[in-house]
């Protein structure tokens, strides 16, 4: 991938809460870019500190965050940790834009949902909601909300969650953004509703060339829509690569683990369904090895001694382990 | 939809109505005290005393006296002042103008206050605009209304003189002089709601600015006070409609003091005096509205509260 494809580039980023208890690390040390037009996974369990690097992306994390020094957050070339409130907004809803688990929660629950899909256009275009209005349409349209002149007064709660969740990416495109980050964006929905909403999503990305961040706990939304997969453990990217190798050929434990979990219609005879036993360590108190030693069946002493370093980032996989598993050539599962 | 809403709410008022008035009907007439002999005079014979009981209806139960007070309240006829012989519907709804207007600017001035010390509170927190707010949130609800009268009427009447210590102008008549008159019995009757609804106010958007829904409108690129105008406000109202409501039927009793005070012709005035003569029928008047007052707010807020929250249906 060249330079100039490159639109989003995560550079060092740490970022922690002081608590009462302590201090929280979410994210520790994380490097990673999205490039125009792509579709990127990130994967991991609950805690694993996904929402936090999406939020720090959106300058949305609680106001108590503190982002290490080094931290970088580059897009087009800018440093959004950094940035001004007035700039940072042009780019909020506007260039990059967002989408959340519960969209009942997400939309105001007092203001029709023409309204709300029409604010983006209307702050960051200067337009009216009149003039606003024949763009929302569309937007409803290519999401596939039937009628959507009719749905324009609704109010979230007349929507389905589907629907709802619909509205959401509506209102995120509004103002065709280069990134979307969508924050889970089917885990609050039933199975046959979240194939449908994956399915606009990938649409939409074939017809508008968007980038997209895509953070699930769920591997088959992995192979179903990504191109890239970013694992991440306990705020760290464990590792990288494109879906394929990912799949085909994990070379961390844990991505291993995740794989091992996830229900296979084939061979579900021999490959019975593990799950990776013990627990995520405590952000509070992370270990002074490898994060995920205490899980691993393959560690060794140098795993408690030292954390793994990511292997070089040239190559099109890349993985923080001591260990790795053995690279699978050509070979068909 | 609507209509068959109002329908049932009227429907739900009557046995209150029921109920209150032949309460406090009731209890006014357990008042010790005896309007024949405030009448008469301490002189009067006993012939005298009972033959004027009598006339008034006095000496029948009290449940009868109800009655014939409730045949005569539907057809609109509220009886006469035992003293000044004026019709008592006559007296209450003139009264009522003026305890209106005194109601309706503390209403006004409490949520004036309110909103203005719980939005800049909340968009600074623990700025010194938060620690006036929480400061005043206090006060307002501790100081005693009749007390800060006093001292307001100390300062800005008698030795500033900048307004009138007493009486009432009505807005219709003139209204710069209505705003001299009213201004501080309207700031001591609301301070109590200004002090309420900042406190509610400013918990209930700090809970608002924390939801789901908040963060979208910061995703889409607001800024705080854009959200708070946009999103926030409206959703942070709802329970202070409530509270609202409330603050309403707890002025109109506060008016009893107030308007003592200040020497104001309304209705807690009127009470006051009809209590002190033993004016029943009057007192009733009284009442009467009074309780209707209260039950049409809460109408009111309901209504309100069903207008602001779409997923309410009036049913
Ligand atoms: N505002 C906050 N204050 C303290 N800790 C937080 C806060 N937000 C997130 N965390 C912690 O950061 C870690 C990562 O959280 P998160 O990014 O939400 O995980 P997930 O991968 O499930 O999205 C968790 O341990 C969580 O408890
Ligand atoms: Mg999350």
């Amino acid at each position: 991938m060249s330079q100039a494809d490159e639109i989003l580039n995560v550079l060092s980023l740490r970022a922690s809460f002081p608590t009462y208890q302590g201090k929280v690390k979410a994210v520790n040390n994380i490097n990673f870019s999205i490039n125009k037009g792509e579709i990127v996974a990130l994967v991991g369990e609950s805690g694993s500190g996904k929402s936090v690097t999406a939020l720090s992306i959106m300058g949305l994390n609680a106001p108590t965050i503190k982002y290490e020094k080094n931290s970088l957050i580059s897009y087009k070339g800018q440093d959004l940790l950094t940035m001004k409130k007035k700039k940072l907004k042009k780019i909020r809803g506007n260039e990059i834009s967002m989408i959340f688990q519960d969209p009942l929660s997400s939309l105001n629950p007092l203001q029709p949902i023409g309204r709300q899909i029409a604010e983006p256009i209307q702050l960051h275009q200067g337009k009216s909601f009149f003039s606003a209005k024949e763009r929302v349409v569309q937007l409803l349209r290519m999401v596939g909300i039937p009628a959507p002149e009719k749905r324009l007064q609704d109010y979230p709660h007349q929507l389905s969650g589907g629907m709802r969740q619909r509205v959401m990416i509506a209102m995120a495109l509004a103002c065709n953004p280069t990134l979307l980050i969508a924050d889970e964006p089917t885990t609050a929905l039933d199975v046959t509703i979240q194939a449908q909403i994956l399915n606009v999503l990938r649409e939409l990305q074939k017809d508008t060339g968007i980038s997209i961040l895509l953070i699930t706990h769920d591997l088959g939304v992995v192979a179903e829509m990504a191109d890239r997969v970013l694992v991440m453990y306990s705020g760290e990217i464990v590792e990288e690569g494109d879906v394929f190798t990912i799949f085909k050929s994990p070379r961390h434990p844990y991505t291993q683990g995740l794989l091992n979990s996830v229900p296979k219609l084939k061979g579900a005879g021999e490959d019975r369904l593990k799950a990776i036993p013990g627990v995520v360590p405590n952000p509070l108190n992370l270990p002074e090895g490898c994060n995920f030693y205490s899980r691993c069946s393959y560690s060794s002493e140098k795993c408690s001694a030292a954390a793994p370093p990511i292997t070089d980032s040239a190559q099109n996989q890349r993985f923080a382990c001591w260990h790795p598993l053995e690279k699978k050539v050509n070979q068909f599962v | 939809m609507f209509f068959r809403f109002l329908l049932r709410r009227i429907f739900y008022v009557i046995p209150m109505l029921l109920i209150t008035t032949l309460i406090v009907f009731s209890l006014i007439l357990l008042i010790p005290g005896d309007p024949a002999l405030a009448l008469l005079g301490d002189n009067a014979t006993a012939e005298k005393l009972a033959a004027l009981r009598a006339q008034l209806g006095l000496d029948q139960p009290i449940i009868m006296q109800y009655w014939h007070w409730l045949t005569n309240a539907i057809q609109g006829d509220l009886g006469r002042s035992l003293f000044t012989g004026e019709y008592v519907s006559d007296a209450v709804f003139t009264r009522l103008g003026v305890t209106f207007q005194v109601v309706a600017m503390a209403m006004i001035f409490s949520f004036a206050f309110g909103l203005l010390f719980a939005i800049t509170s909340v968009i600074k927190p623990n700025s010194w605009m938060d620690y006036i707010a929480r400061f005043f949130g206090v006060l307002g609800t501790a100081i005693p209304n009749f007390w800060l009268a006093m001292i307001l009427v100390v300062l800005f009447s008698v030795h500033l003189g900048w307004l009138p210590a007493t009486g009432f102008t009505s807005i219709s008549d003139h209204p710069v002089d209505f705003m001299k008159s009213v201004l501080l019995p309207s700031f001591c009757l609301g301070s109590f709601g200004a002090a309420q609804i900042t406190r509610q106010l400013r918990s209930s958007l700090i809970e608002v600015l924390e939801s789901d829904y908040i963060r979208t409108a910061y995703s889409k690129g607001l800024l705080l006070w854009q959200v708070i105008w946009k999103h926030g406000l409206r959703n942070a109202l709802l329970p202070v409609v409530t509270t609202a409501g409330l603050l309403f039927g707890n002025m109109l009793g506060a008016t009893v003091v107030i308007e003592s005070v200040f020497a104001i012709p309304g209705m807690g005035q009127l009470a006051v005096h009809s209590i002190l003569q033993r004016d029943f029928p009057m007192l009733q008047g009284v009442v009467l509205i009074m309780v209707l007052m209260i039950l049409i707010i809460n109408f009111i807020t309901d209504v309100i509260y069903g207008v602001l929250d779409p997923r309410i249906e009036f049913e």
